[in-house]
């Protein structure tokens, strides 16, 4: 009797085995996800090879936002290439301009006096602020935590007035220049900083409280998306991405530029790579961008704030008009752009959404030879394939909105 | 200074496959040839510590011989320093080993050397365009490609050429066709309500006294 019932068994399960084999394991479906589709963030388009809803490929397609921002580069001045920049990670503008004016500076030689580097400190952090901000929000939104998102938007709106403060516009910046900066700071930027620095935190705890230890937020991102160290390595990603994942590398501490050496600040690390961790440091970055901002608003310095060197800089406009070695320093500046030595630089900094390189290659003159952009968000996106191979659909979301992509820089 | 040692390791290693280093702003670039290149990039790798693939540049210098080269900019995470390798590919020949068995990371920057020179990259595992369509007939960061552009035509989209089939609309299972039986009745997502809506249905004179 028992042994007729182990066959029974046995049989059932040979047939039940075939079935998968024939019939339910069903043949595979191609889908297409973007390019416009709320969780792609812009236009990325991923095309799907699913089993069900379990997700045996992706390719992601980019380039529908190129825009051939390095072929123009090759074509105007160093200086006219800063708006440009604004429209590379265009959620951080503040941040791209500053990498592309410290690229230039260290082309050409030039160092920017202290206050500089810490408006540019400011300017760098509060774009990070910003980034992480939207980063934290849109990700909340896109697994279904609606209210983040106007908690985090309120305050970028307050990073977007102090950024009207120092510039004049709120998004596309366009605020630094070979050797300074467009203009100094008004003198209330710091009050106003500081106030933003007293209630940003205040927020960020309420946004922490909605996301941390949400149980369906938790739900939806741990153990989803894991990139272990090895392979952050090896696809070469950055930023909050490669700390996530346990590897604990920022450019601000490992090769500090622009003043960064001066100032204190903890990098976060995750332990385990996924979707939660690349949260969890990103949230603790804000915490950190709070405290760089908070040292650079106690201890700016005065003085100049622009290099002197007039060669690099426009002179005053009232020199111009009345002195003649001013008028040609103006006109020479204007029509063939800043004299760059010829030679090779890579410059790269800590951004929002990892490392932004700019690789210049000078024959000497007054535009690049060849300008090369190492995107964060480019190298990054190579880690989707890879993360979420055997996840369903609907972690790609929570996936596509922990790795953060800009596709105004991937695409260029 | 890890760069500099590094390129005694690799003379010492390579020999005359490494033609000569340049140092500018604390950056040493190193020369090297061409057939070689996967190789000293697997060198670097596992014996000198540059562990991550940071950047690849295809660069036209139109006008000098060889024409195009390739920059890699690699980084060691245990020296924390860069080092930048650089080929040089005459234009009949524009064909240099892949280096995406080394690190993963250097596909699409492959992919983007091919789109935007024309570089091939030998032994790439999908080595098509990335930024522009495929079947673009140009490639636009060559310094003989005029800043504006040069018109091309565009690529049929996938349903024009015949390649997926369009989502059925009319008569198709999610719209219904004039005549059929309402949603309602098709679709009774709510148990406890279709009573009523079929009621409803039969009798609306009645619905409304009520």
């Amino acid at each position: 009797m028992a042994t007729q019932h182990a066959t029974e068994l046995i049989e059932s399960a040979a047939r039940a085995r075939d079935a998968m084999d024939d019939g339910l394991r069903g043949e595979r479906m191609i889908i297409n996800m973007g390019p416009s589709h709320p969780s792609t963030h812009g236009v990325l388009r991923l095309v799907l090879e699913l089993d069900g809803e379990e997700i045996v490929n992706v390719w992601p397609d980019i380039g529908y936002l190129h825009r051939g921002d390095e072929k123009i580069a090759e074509n105007i001045t160093y200086t006219q290439f800063i708006p440009y920049t604004d429209r590379l990670d265009y959620i951080a503008p503040f941040a791209n301009n500053v990498a592309y004016a410290y690229a230039v500076e260290k082309l050409c030689g030039i160092d920017v006096p202290t206050r500089c580097q810490y408006i540019r400190v400011i300017c760098a952090e509060l774009a990070r602020i910003s980034s992480h901000l939207l980063s934290t929000g849109c990700f909340g939104m896109d697994v279904g935590a609606m209210t983040v998102f106007l908690y985090t938007f309120r305050e970028r709106e307050k990073i977007h007035d102090l950024c009207e403060l120092i510039c004049g516009a709120r998004f596309t910046t366009s605020y630094t220049r070979v050797g300074g900066l467009a203009n100094d700071v008004p003198a209330d930027l710091l009050p106003m900083l500081r106030k933003f620095l007293k209630e940003f935190p205040a927020t960020l705890d309420e946004v922490d409280k909605l996301l941390t230890r949400n149980k369906i937020f938790i739900e939806r991102t741990r153990e989803i998306g894991v990139l272990t160290k090895t392979d952050a390595i090896d696809l070469g990603v950055t930023g909050p991405i490669l700390r996530g994942s346990g590897v604990e590398w920022d450019i601000r501490k490992a090769h500090p530029y622009g003043g960064y050496e001066n100032f204190n600040f903890d990098i976060p690390v995750g332990t385990v790579g996924d979707c939660f961790d690349r949260y969890l440091v990103r949230m603790e970055e804000m915490r950190q961008s709070v405290r760089i901002l908070q040292q650079a608003a106690d201890n700016m310095p005065g003085g100049p704030w622009n290099s002197s060197d007039a060669k690099i800089l426009l002179p005053k406009k009232k020199a111009v008009l009345t002195k003649m070695e001013e008028l040609i320093h103006q006109f020479i500046n204007v029509t063939e752009g800043i004299n760059a030595p010829p030679g090779e630089v890579y410059f790269s900094a800590e951004n929002p959404k990892g490392e932004l390189g700019f690789y210049i290659i000078s024959k000497g003159g007054g535009a690049p030879h060849r300008l090369k952009i190492r995107a964060p968000s480019f190298v990054n996106l190579q880690a989707v394939p890879v993360i979420s191979r055997g996840h369903m659909i609907s972690d790609l979301v929570a996936i596509l909105a922990s790795i953060d992509f800009v596709m105004g820089e991937c695409d260029r | 200074m890890i760069p500099r040692e590094t390129v005694g390791k690799l003379r010492a290693r390579f020999g005359d496959a490494i033609q000569n280093h340049v140092e500018f702003r604390g950056e040493v670039t190193v020369s090297v040839a061409r057939e070689k290149i996967a190789g000293i990039c697997g060198f670097l790798k596992t014996e000198c510590g540059f562990d991550m693939l940071t950047d690849l540049a295809g660069v036209d210098n139109y006008g000098d011989d060889p024409r195009y080269e390739v920059d890699y900019l690699l980084y060691s995470f245990a020296h924390k320093s860069r080092l930048r390798l650089k080929v040089g590919l005459p234009e009949d020949d524009m064909v240099v080993d892949s280096v995406t068995s080394v690190w993963r990371g250097a596909d699409w920057h492959e992919r983007e050397a091919f789109d935007m020179f024309g570089i091939r990259f030998c032994g790439h595992p999908n080595l098509k365009r990335i930024l522009m369509w495929d079947g673009y007939p140009h490639h636009p960061l060559r310094k003989d490609f005029p800043l504006a552009g040069i018109p091309a035509e565009l690529p049929e989209t996938a349903i024009d050429a015949g390649k997926v089939e369009r989502a059925p609309m009319l008569g198709g299972p999610f719209v219904p066709t004039i005549g059929t039986r309402s949603s309602v009745l098709r679709e009774p997502r709510q148990v406890d309500t279709v009573v009523e809506n079929i009621e409803r249905l039969k009798n609306p004179k009645k619905k409304e006294q009520v």
